[in-house]
């Protein structure tokens, strides 16, 4: 054997291990939120569903105020993506096309904010929010989450404008555009996949967001906080379901857009 | 049509002076070439043109109009660029016509015209794919095609021939010739490639470290460079160089002395170099002696590098020529051929 496949079956053997380690609490979230309630306790849990059941979610989404929560999760999502592209394209351009006194620093104080454990952060966040009466408001809870979202927007938009051509937009100007139009009508075009890419992530973030949305808010509770809020009082199956519910669009979406998130890692 | 009028123009990047007070006049529908090594400020003076770049001082005129610190699209001129930057969201026909929709021209107008721009530059079959299916060779012309319908008086092209392979470059440089002479826009061409310069350009304007260097016709360049560093720039291969001074009637310079019929007065005993053409050296029976290091046959003729002296020297000479590696031969110089140049500043001494 030489060392070229040795490589190769290590890489492939660490690859699986961390898929494995990954999916299998999945897995096992997800047999156990299609399992009647009935059998949830069954013990040894066959790993292959025996009879397969929609009434635990059905439980899960009847729960009182588990409808209002992803209602209240979704409109969460949506301001934020409405934010956080709004304040993070222009600053993604702005890198991926001006050679700025700076530049490099702003890059890494963009990065640097995500050092500051939210925890730490959220009291004196929530203080701030009681005096300015924006406290236990959906508008409240995703300015936080686009504060969470922008470094990760503007890098990844960065990337995404990197990748179109200067040229282009000249070329679009000498062809009768104003700088403006040139971005409108042909480097927006050209980048819109990487920014759809940017607004599903930040759509995960905010969706999966639990802390600032819990202590934030006392009524107007997002899904994560609702389900963290009744957590302790609530059936098993109210949690298998839960966590399925929660879990899958991040999967999905992840899935979708991973080619973008290699920005991240991947640029300049 | 109109001509264009660039009056005193400087250009600084950071501290870098990019262009040194460079004026320049190109003529309505002359074909200009900006020539030079990269770095030369060539391209910098094309977007300054263009308005892609805001000149520190100086004016730039198209006809009768300054048109300093306009915005490109208020200049009218239409520009080609070194990568095509044809836009990948659209199709062919879409490119072409993409400058005629900024103008809200008429529909009918903009296809017919699409139409007229397509057959000129042969797309018409191309018309509704997209830049992604086509080779490089296509997509240049549609860069091209996308300028010249805008009937814009300026044309720029900054080394649109640049990204081509070499057998490519010989079919485009030739369709572009032709085009110009078709459509007469006038036109500024950017290039870093002495053959292009030479076989396309009406006039040449060499440039080095943000200055023009010589500016002329490409034969007038040609035979009579301004300095050394054009005869090095020019021609392929480049002029031959040999340093030495005028002693007794014969030029003499670090192991030669080359006779002159007529020796000039006033460059006795001054520092000079001696530019000649590898064309205008023939090996002969007798004369300035020189030893061969390399034969490269070249089909029409062989390239000869000799030493003479200490310095190498290449001779243009027939393909038949018998020498081989190593032997000594004798050089004629055509003596009306000869070009001299300070030693110290490089440029010309008149003649």
């Amino acid at each position: 054997m030489n060392a070229r496949v040795l490589d190769r079956s290590l890489l492939y053997g660490a690859a699986i291990f961390l898929a494995i380690w990954v999916l299998v609490p999945f897995y096992l979230i997800a047999i156990s939120a299609f399992t009647p309630q009935a059998k949830i306790f069954d013990y040894p849990k066959p790993l292959v569903p025996t009879s397969l059941s929609t009434d635990t979610m059905q439980f899960f989404v009847e729960a009182r105020g588990v409808i209002p929560s992803v209602l209240n999760s979704l409109l969460v999502a949506v301001f934020t993506i409405i934010f956080g592209l709004t304040l993070g394209t222009p600053a993604g351009y702005a890198l991926a096309r001006f050679r700025f006194r700076g530049r490099e620093a702003f890059q890494v104080i963009v990065l640097a904010t995500k050092m500051f454990p939210i925890a730490i952060l959220s009291i004196p966040l929530a203080v701030t929010f009681l005096q300015l009466g924006l406290y236990d408001n959906l508008v409240s809870v995703a300015l936080v989450h686009t504060a969470m979202a922008l470094p990760f927007i503007v890098l990844v938009t960065g990337g995404v404008f990197v990748a179109v051509s200067h040229e282009l937009e000249e070329a679009a100007q000498t062809l009768g555009c104003s700088r403006w139009g040139a971005f409108l009508r042909v480097a927006l075009p050209l980048a819109l996949p990487g920014l759809a890419a940017a607004a599903i992530f930040t759509f995960v973030i905010s969706w999966n967001e639990v802390f600032a949305a819990t202590i934030l808010t006392l009524r107007t509770r997002t899904l994560p906080a609702q389900v963290l809020a009744s957590l302790a009082t609530s059936p098993l199956a109210y949690k298998f379901a839960g966590g399925l519910f929660m879990v899958l669009p991040a999967i999905v979406f992840i899935f979708l857009i991973r080619k973008y998130l290699m920005n991240l890692w991947g640029s300049r | 049509m109109a001509s264009i009028t660039i009056d005193g123009v400087n250009k600084i990047f950071g501290k870098t002076p990019a262009l040194k007070d460079i004026s320049l006049e190109i003529r309505d529908g002359e074909f200009m070439v900006l020539l030079g090594p990269s770095g030369c400020g060539k391209t910098t003076l094309l977007r300054c043109v263009a308005g892609l770049e805001q000149v520190n001082a100086g004016h730039v005129k198209i006809g009768e109009r300054d048109v300093t610190g306009l915005a490109p699209r208020d200049r009218n001129i239409a520009m080609v660029f070194q990568s095509y930057a044809v836009f990948p969201h659209m199709t062919v026909g879409g490119n072409i016509g993409f400058g005629l929709r900024m103008k809200r021209r008429p529909k009918d107008e903009i296809a017919k015209r699409v139409q007229e721009g397509a057959e000129l530059l042969g797309l018409v079959p191309f018309l509704d794919r997209y830049p992604a299916q086509l080779s490089g060779g296509q997509r240049q012309r549609v860069a091209v095609a996308r300028a010249l319908v805008m009937d814009a008086p300026v044309l720029l092209m900054d080394e649109p021939l640049s990204n081509l392979d070499a057998l490519l470059r010989l079919q485009a440089r030739a369709d572009l010739k032709r085009l110009h002479k078709e459509v007469k826009r006038t036109t500024i061409y950017v290039t870093h490639d002495q053959v292009e310069a030479m076989s396309m350009g009406d006039r040449i304007a060499v440039m080095r470290e943000g200055a023009i260097e010589q500016l002329g016709a490409p034969m007038e360049i040609y035979d009579n460079p301004a300095t050394q560093f054009v005869g090095g720039f020019i021609g392929s291969p480049p002029m031959n160089f040999l340093r030495g001074a005028v002693r007794d009637g014969s030029f003499a310079g670090e192991g030669f002395s080359l006779p002159m019929s007529r020796p000039r007065a006033d460059l006795q005993g001054r520092e000079m170099v001696l530019g000649v053409r590898a064309e205008h050296i023939t090996i002969a029976g007798d004369g300035v002696p020189a030893r061969v290091m390399v034969v490269e046959p070249l089909g029409s003729h062989a390239l000869v590098t000799v030493l003479v002296g200490k310095t190498a020297v290449k001779i243009q000479a027939p393909i038949d020529v018998a020498v081989r590696p190593d032997q000594a031969i004798n050089l004629r110089f055509d003596e009306a051929t000869l070009r001299w140049m300070d030693a110290g500043t490089g440029s010309a001494i008149q003649h």
